[in-house]
């Protein structure tokens, strides 16, 4: 007994030795590519910051009102951000792949799953940050049309398109990233009609005065006075 | 540079039915049917009259009128002139009407009627506007001579105006050009003006008429250009300047026709600008008091008004645009009331170099920081007509050559801004 107990003690350690030579390698292998995965990103971050250096990334986060968010979270700036970002999802990857080397059962399908969300992230990202930017550009062109216009309450007009905008985009990239996708759309629909019935009830009831007086000097062509002193002058 | 290729057909077989030409006359129209007439009649007069023997043709470029300005047009090119008894034309005088493509615009009028003119190989081009109802035989001689006998390359106008028409022209434009530019110019957004044919065919060859340059504002671009390159210029005192029944009120297209032209040719020629050069002189021929006082009605409060509202409610953009001590007094100008309020020049001068700087350095969509700066151009112009309400001629121009001085001493401010920060 003593003799079958110290076989298989010594069956089990050769297996075990075995196993772990055969892994070894594997390991080794896997060190390897997530080493060499780290100096990828590392060296993509650096060459990413440089170009978006370049082309002035941040000129154009500032435009879309990015950086003075990113400030006031005390975040650093968004070329920063998106070239960290780079280096993470870079890395990541490596380190996926290098556990795949492992031959951990059901590994490869999880890594092929992150690789195939990679795409998806990427255009999400980007349909946020072209929407912000739309947002902002024609929040501040309402805002400029309205006070040239001597409308009433520019910048409420203002926040109003930059809010609905940034829903939109919102609601398009969380359906891009596949995340709760019809929540967000029912939400989006939701608060966009719910806005859209109060805008129609507060202009309906509180500016038929307004509406009214402008539908007569647009089409009965009644003189405006105050206006009319002022297009005496000429500017040009 | 010939530049056939957006003349039509038809037109470009009239033009060569016409042949060579010694002076091209130039007519951009669109709904112009009550004016252009009296115009036309006045060029063929004063065509007649000064220049017999000049082989001439008057081109009229329409943008599409539905009024029948075409029309018009051949009709008073060919009806008799009631003054054509004291005229004896030694040539045929032509008159060729067209209609331009992409129009209404101004730009792409005076790009067929310069392209006419490159191909009719002329010597001297005048554009006369077709509102300029107050115009004489005599514009012609004035504007087209010095260009045929006295190898000047560009005639610009200087009119009698109220003192307070053209408030763009003279609190902006014309401080702007003769502080940057060196350059003392009166009327540097000409309605009338002429040119030779070889600044003609060098306008034509420039790449702006498919820009917005070449779209609207092009006369100041032409000439800002014509500053810049120190081509020889000349002022001609033409008249009193017509005052339209109904200006042009909308002020934000007027800002984008000269603000957004005048930053735009300030980034262009930065390389020209920033170098100091010598002052370009340019004469004035016959030149006379230019302001007039006939009373007129204005509704100042508005104006004060619309600058509160602007100051306040375009806070957020402001801060991309001027520095942190620039918007805190126009904040605290915001504050004051209406007969207290004055947006004193060198502030203004500051103001305009620092949207000039945004502009070159496009912190914000460049369209925006121009239609940014019509509220503030509101408080200055209600300032330039409290100064100037009871003000005689003289205190007028007075008061004029100050703010242009003030422009020049605030220019360092303008080169530091330029390469610099905010």
């Amino acid at each position: 007994m003593w003799e079958n107990f110290v076989r298989e003690l010594a069956r089990t350690m050769n297996e075990i030795i075995a196993s772990f030579a055969r892994f070894l390698p594997r390991f080794l292998e896997m060190l390897v590519i997530v080493v060499v995965g780290w100096i990828i990103a590392f060296v993509l971050k650096v060459l990413l910051r440089s170009v978006l250096k370049i082309t002035r990334f941040d000129k154009l986060s500032e435009h879309t009102g990015a950086t003075q968010f990113l400030r006031s979270a005390a975040l650093p700036s968004l070329s920063e951000l998106v070239s960290r970002a780079a280096f993470w999802v870079a890395w990541i990857g490596f380190i996926l792949l290098g556990v795949s080397v492992l031959g951990v059962v059901g590994i490869e399908q999880h890594v092929a799953s992150f690789f195939g969300f990679l795409p998806r992230l990427i255009v999400a990202l980007f349909i946020l940050f072209f929407g912000l930017l739309g947002a902002s550009f024609f929040s501040r062109a309402v805002l400029l049309g309205g006070v040239n216009a001597a409308v009433p309450s520019p910048r409420l007009i203002s926040w109003a398109v930059r809010t609905m905008i940034i829903l939109f985009v919102v609601s398009m990239a969380f359906e891009e990233l596949g995340v709760g996708a019809h929540t967000v759309i029912v939400a989006f629909t939701l608060t966009f009609g719910a806005l859209m019935l109060g805008l129609a009830l507060a202009f309906g009831l509180g500016g038929k005065d307004l509406a009214k007086s402008y539908l007569e000097r647009r089409f009965a062509h009644e003189k405006d006075e105050t206006r009319e002193r002022e297009d005496e002058l000429s500017p040009l | 540079m010939p530049d056939g290729s957006i003349l039509s057909d038809d037109f470009l077989r009239e033009l060569i039915n016409v042949g060579e030409v010694d002076i091209v006359v130039g007519l951009p129209t669109y709904n112009n049917g009550e004016t252009v007439g009296q115009v036309v009649q006045a060029v063929r007069a004063g065509l007649l009259k000064h220049f017999p023997r000049a082989r001439s043709v008057i081109i009229n470029a329409d943008g599409g009128s539905r009024d029948g300005t075409q029309d018009l047009v051949r009709a008073a090119s060919i009806s008799d002139l009631s003054i054509s008894a004291d005229f004896h034309a030694l040539r045929t005088l032509h008159s060729i009407s067209t209609q331009y493509e992409n129009g209404p615009s101004n730009g792409a009028a005076l790009h067929t009627i310069f392209a006419a003119a490159d191909l009719l190989q002329t010597k001297a081009c005048a554009v006369i506007s077709p509102e300029s109802t107050t115009i004489e035989p005599v514009w012609i001689d004035r504007l087209v001579s010095p260009v045929l006998h006295e190898d000047r390359d560009m005639v610009l106008p200087v009119y009698r105006r109220h003192k307070f028409d053209g408030l763009l022209i003279r609190n902006l434009l014309y401080p702007v050009t003769r502080a940057v530019y060196s350059c003392t110019l009166r009327e540097p957004y000409p309605s009338d003006f002429a040119l030779s044919g070889a600044l003609g065919s060098q306008f034509l060859a420039q790449d702006i008429w498919t820009q917005e340059q070449g779209r609207r504002g092009t006369e100041l671009w032409l000439t800002l250009s014509a500053v810049a390159r120190r081509f020889k210029l000349l002022q001609a005192f033409l008249g009193t300047k017509a005052r339209l029944e109904n200006p042009r009120s909308d002020l934000v297209n007027a800002m984008r026709e000269t603000a957004g032209i005048l930053f735009s040719s300030l980034d262009s020629f930065s390389s020209i600008w920033k170098e100091s050069q010598p002052r370009l002189d340019v004469p004035c021929s016959g030149c006379q008091p230019a302001v007039s006082l006939e009373p007129l009605r204005l509704n100042r409060k508005r104006l004060h008004q619309m600058f509160v509202f602007g100051v306040s409610e375009l806070e957020p953009v402001f801060l991309s645009i001027l520095s942190p001590s620039t918007l805190a007094e126009l904040k605290r100008l915001a504050t004051l009331p209406e007969d207290k309020f004055t947006y004193q020049a060198d502030l203004w001068a500051r103001t305009v170099y620092e949207f000039s700087a945004a502009y070159h350095k496009a912190v914000i969509g460049r369209d925006h920081i121009v239609q940014a700066l019509v509220p503030l151009f509101r408080g200055r112009a209600y300032t330039f007509l409290t100064e100037n309400r009871e003000a005689p001629a003289e205190q007028v121009e007075a008061n004029i050559e100050s703010l242009c001085q003030t422009f020049e001493r605030e220019r360092p401010y303008l080169l530091q801004l330029w390469d610099g920060g905010k």
